[in-house]
């Protein structure tokens, strides 16, 4: 059963085939057989879990009217805050914290009547393409347990990968959803920057963040994302706009008489050739769907990185300077006679994570008196440049692709000592959020050299995020009729620890 | 080429409040000098006729109307403070000014 | 070595610059839905945002907008087309971000002016006071030190934080340097935040109690020799409190400027505060190096675009300017400078005007308010507004002064008893018993008896010496305990003693 989509699990629920209890205890016990290995969660909310069950079967059983995805159990990335349920971040200095408020993602899940099994790993922060970051250790990709399952969120799509549950949520800062969807063989959605609620998403780059669904179908992926996007009055960045069709979209797939725009400048060089060779296939099914392959021209992409690794760290540099031991969270060195200055001195030392370091302390260099124009300045300027690169090839296509990462799961550590190996690996992703755009990454298939999963990544204009679904979903039936069977079917079985 | 001394990384974590051993200060100054050569391309195309973009999203005028929504419990306000006194919280002594 | 403030002004010209806080009095906070009651239990006005819980996300409060674009029409502002919020980062632990939400290029109203008029040697004389900008930002929260002596910071063991007041809408206004007011200095300093406070309570902005913190001013004064165009090093004394204490403060730190360069010193550009008891300024911790506040776009706040309908619609709904209507009130009413001054000086011109418009002649309004009211306040230590008296009371005391139903006398006694609480005047004349005695026949009796009490006065008031009546006629008074009328009396009395009755 737990192999299941969310959509069958959900079909299952409404025809009474089995209870909300019994799918949720069924990956309870998933998770118990398979996380030790896998380390996809933080923590594991049994008893709350099967208490919002109990209650969906309850209404269930009255003949309420519930949403399309009541009961099926769902992991949230440790990055929103949930009620009285521990919200770390993956980092130290949150470690105990009980948030008294719920984000508004979590407030729509459970309007949704979707089970939140608990808190996935991510890099602390998420900061990172690997959840190596994380202060809590690395979470492993189901595929090949010694490899990354991407970042920030590799807990949330390590989590759909060992099927420990069929829908997660994500947030994606630049590829923090898709690159980790890339590297384990599932779906995940950045929609368009005020698409969803941000707020109660502990911000890493506030102009830049975005949560977003993940599942391992294109259709789940749709249901959970009307599930929690929409406007919010406490998210002053919050579109007040219908929300995209995007389940109407997954299920039509229809991609006739669509332009698909090939970003020239994320494909080739540094491209591994598994991951190239599973993109022209893909491109090649599309076009047998019906759609229209054009090749577009982004010139300014190649700044995307720099500038991303200077707006996202000087955003950064501010907003995790509210982790200062006075309120909330880790308070180190608070002896006699210490000062407030010395407390925050020491708790930031301890509590932040050394990429977490590195990156306020660049973000704070960017923004500093007689470097801003030269850093900051020119970085915002790289983002006006991206954005009218986007405009302009919107012009041509529909929609745009290219490979979501360069390569298919490095192993763990292999990049650990260097940064900018690390941070190349969202070069793809990254351009999507400078302009606020939608982003998906669904399953190409394996690289024939590594047998990794490799993503085909989707991007769409502002609040046309429906576009992606109809794409991602014609791909999805396109690649399924060709190989029988889910991808997911060719990871190796998780062994049950006894 | 662009560089940060030992000091200016000194200085940095001054500002943004972490403490720092010698040691992480001469490596940070090391890898800065990497990272800072890699962010500085922005400066190759970020030329004077170009406007800054600082928000995705064009929105303008987003306001919330002037009405008092229900606060936090005391208790709920006070929940994650690693010490409280008097329905306060409790902070080491603040040097500095008042 | 001491140095008069005249040894002062005759050597060098100050060069002054103000900066002004105001909170405003909206209901809510600048950027959350918390209440902004003074004087709550602390920290029962706090949610995620304003506590800057990881996580939460301001959102800006209209009226705060609307606020601030009516203060920057009043001080004849332009209004930016487009503003912005930044964040200014520094870590403090009463500023729960470690960033305040503010202005900095930005700012919603730029380039105004305020002008005052002071009395000066040559009589009255006019300043104009530029006003470079007004700008949005936040509160603080409040911290209390424990341990150590009289609560003050240095020495303290540990500090208890309040956040009530963080994110309470905040406005700053600040002036462009001031150079020209000479030896007015001190007086232009006080009348700019005195009209600056008349204008705020004109506009219903802010409750602008200088005590109570929601008016704060920043006095940066700076000393150059007369003839000088180079600005001498300023310094910058924080949150004085008070109308005098502005002109204190100014008047202090000019002196020890001069004598620091009199002395072959130099100023320190650093920060300092005003010592109320002494009427001097401490230095501030002295900062080795600038602050570098980074500040950057705040990226969870979007432009404010007010578009010319809206800030029509503002600049529609201006009250009139108070220097204008109180030269208005001023015709009106018929009253003396003097006067008109001593009302503007005890804050009582609203509830004048009010109690005026009740129906009240205004020479008997402002005598009771500037009078007696005045006084019971003083002697209670409290604000005139503060006492249970309202302008409709005191219409109500006069109309019954009028029709005769209450002598002055009777009256003080009916304004007291209104203050103490027992009610509104016509209950409190019901439940003392307070009248006046007009039965002649009452009055008669009384006559009679004092006269012949006091024969020998009589006799002199019978021989034509009316003066001597005035005695008689207080111990009537005092016969009727008062509450006779005064003028029936004496009419009564010289017809009595056959003298011609007016």
């Amino acid at each position: 059963m737990i192999r299941n989509s969310a959509s069958q699990m959900a079909a299952k629920l409404a025809s009474g085939e089995t209870t909300s209890v019994a799918l949720t205890q069924a990956h309870l016990d998933q998770i118990k057989a398979v996380d030790d290995k896998v380390h996809a969660f933080l923590f594991v909310d049994e008893k709350g879990a099967l208490e919002q069950a109990a209650q969906v079967d309850a209404k269930r059983a009255k003949g309420e009217k519930l949403s399309p995805l009541a009961g099926v159990p769902l992991a949230l990335k440790d990055v929103l805050a949930q009620k009285n349920k521990p919200t770390t971040c993956g980092s130290k200095i949150l470690e105990g914290w009980l948030p008294p408020y719920d984000s508004t993602v979590v407030t729509n899940l459970k309007n949704n009547d979707i089970i939140i099994l608990g808190k996935t790993n991510m890099d602390e922060f998420a900061m990172g393409s690997s959840t190596e970051n994380s202060a809590y250790g690395p979470t492993h990709n189901p595929w090949d347990l010694s490899r990354i399952p991407g970042g920030s969120g590799g807990g949330s799509s390590a989590a759909l990968a060992s099927f420990e549950a069929p829908l997660a949520i994500g947030t994606d800062t630049g590829g923090s959803i898709r690159q980790p969807a890339a590297v384990t063989g599932t779906v995940g959605v950045k929609p368009t920057y005020g698409g969803v609620s941000r707020f109660g998403l502990v911000a890493f780059s506030s102009s830049l963040d975005q949560a977003g669904p993940c599942a391992r179908t294109v259709l789940d992926t749709a249901l959970l994302h009307e599930a929690i996007a929409g406007y919010d009055p406490k998210d002053a960045t919050s579109i007040n706009a219908p929300v995209p069709q995007v389940v109407k979209a997954a299920k039509e797939a229809n991609v006739k008489g669509m332009k698909i725009g090939v970003v020239k400048e994320l494909n080739g060089d540094g491209y591994q050739p598994g991951v190239r060779a599973r993109f022209e296939e893909a491109l090649e099914l599309l076009a047998k769907a019906g759609a229209e392959i054009v090749e577009v021209s982004a010139p300014n992409f190649e700044y995307a990185l720099a500038a991303y690794y200077l707006i996202a760290p000087s955003e950064a540099s501010s907003n995790l300077a509210r982790f200062d031991a006075m309120r909330y969270g880790l308070r180190v060195g608070d002896v006699d006679g210490a000062s407030a200055e010395s407390v925050m001195n020491l708790t930031r030392e301890v509590g932040f994570g050394k990429e977490v370091k590195r990156r306020i302390i660049l973000g704070t260099y960017a923004l500093s008196s007689g470097y801003y124009d030269a850093y900051y300045g020119s970085a915002q300027k790289v983002r006006t440049l991206i954005t009218q690169d986007f405009t302009q090839a919107f012009t041509k296509a529909d929609v745009l692709v290219s490979p979501t990462c360069p390569t298919t799961a490095f192993k763990i550590g292999e990049k650990a000592n260097d940064p900018l190996a690390m941070y190349l690996n969202d070069i793809a992703t990254i351009p999507v959020n400078m302009a606020g755009i939608g982003g998906m990454s669904l399953p190409a298939g394996l690289a024939d050299e590594d047998g990794l999963p490799v993503g085909f990544q989707i991007m769409s204009p502002v609040m046309k995020d429906d576009r992606m679904y109809s794409v991602g979903g014609a791909l999805e039936a396109a690649l399924l009729s060709k190989w029988g069977a889910p991808l997911l079917d060719r990871a190796p079985k998780l062994e049950a620890s006894k | 080429m662009s560089s940060l001394s030992r000091d200016e990384v000194a200085k940095l974590a001054g500002l943004a409040r972490i403490e720092m051993s010698e040691d992480e200060l001469v490596s940070l100054s090391k890898e800065f000098t990497v990272i800072l050569d890699a962010v500085a391309r922005v400066q190759e195309v970020a030329s004077a006729d170009v406007a800054p973009t600082s928000h995705p999203l064009s929105l303008r005028n987003v306001f919330r109307p002037d009405v008092v929504v229900p606060s936090l419990s005391p208790e709920d306000a006070l929940s994650g403070a690693p010490a409280q006194e008097d329905q306060r919280f409790r902070v080491p002594q603040i040097l500095g000014e008042e | 070595m001491s140095l008069t403030y005249d040894d002062v002004v005759a050597k060098y010209e100050p060069v002054l610059g103000l900066e002004v806080h105001v909170e405003l009095n909206t209901e809510s906070k600048m950027f959350c839905g918390c209440a902004t009651v003074f004087g709550a239990e602390p920290n029962t006005q706090t949610c995620p945002v304003c506590l800057a819980l990881p996580g939460a996300l301001p959102v800006v409060n209209e009226k705060a907008i609307e606020s601030t674009i009516k203060i920057g029409l009043a001080l004849n502002c332009s209004i930016a087309p487009f503003s912005r919020f930044a964040r200014k980062n520094y870590f403090y632990p009463d500023m729960p971000k470690n960033f305040q939400i503010s202005q900095y290029d930005e700012p919603i109203c730029i380039d105004g002016y305020v002008d005052v008029e002071i009395e000066t040697d040559e009589g009255p004389k006019k300043f104009r006071i530029e006003v470079e900008r007004v700008h949005m930002e936040e509160d603080t929260g409040k911290s209390l030190h424990v341990g150590g002596a009289t609560g003050r910071i240095h020495g303290a063991e540990y500090s208890l934080l309040d956040y009530n007041r963080a994110g309470i809408p905040l406005v700053e206004i600040v002036t462009k340097i001031v150079p020209g007011t000479g030896k007015y200095a001190p007086e232009v300093a006080k009348a700019y935040v005195a009209e600056l406070r008349d204008i705020l309570r004109s506009l219903g902005v802010s409750d602008v109690k200088m005590e109570q913190g929601s008016l704060r001013c920043d006095a940066n004064v700076s000393l150059r020799l007369i003839g000088e165009e180079k600005l001498g090093t300023r310094s910058e004394t924080k949150n004085v409190n008070s109308l005098r204490s502005v002109e204190r403060a100014v008047r202090g730190e000019m002196i020890r400027h001069a004598e620091l360069l009199n002395a072959g010193g130099r100023v320190v550009q650093e920060t300092r505060h005003f010592q109320e008891d002494t009427g001097l300024t401490r230095s501030g911790r002295s900062k080795e190096q600038a602050e570098d506040y980074r500040y950057f776009p705040e990226p969870d706040l979007v432009p404010v675009e007010p578009d010319a309908a809206w800030i029509e619609k503002l600049r529609a709904g201006l009250p009139e300017r108070p220097s204008i209507r109180r030269k208005r009130l001023q015709e009106a009413w018929a009253v003396p400078e003097k006067e008109m001054a001593a009302m503007i000086n005890a804050d009582v011109l609203d509830i004048v005007e009010e109690t005026v418009l009740l129906g009240a002649d205004p020479t008997k309004a402002r005598s009771w308010w500037l009078g007696e009211i005045s006084r019971i306040a003083n002697d209670k230590d409290v604000a005139i507004a503060d006492l249970a008296i309202t302008p409709s009371d005191v219409a109500e005391i006069v109309a019954l002064v009028n029709a005769g139903e209450l002598t002055d006398k009777l009256a003080r006694q009916v304004v007291e008893g209104v203050i103490s609480g027992e009610g509104k005047p016509s209950e409190v004349v019901a439940k003392r018993g307070i009248k006046v005695v007009n039965d002649d026949g009452a009055l008669m009796a009384a006559i009679e008896k004092v006269c012949a009490e006091q024969a020998e006065t009589a006799e002199k008031v019978r021989a034509g010496h009316i003066p001597a009546a005035g005695a008689l006629i207080g111990a009537v008074m005092k016969e009727t305990k008062g509450q006779a009328d005064a003028a029936r009396v004496r009419e009564l009395l010289l017809g009595h003693l056959g003298q011609p009755t007016n």
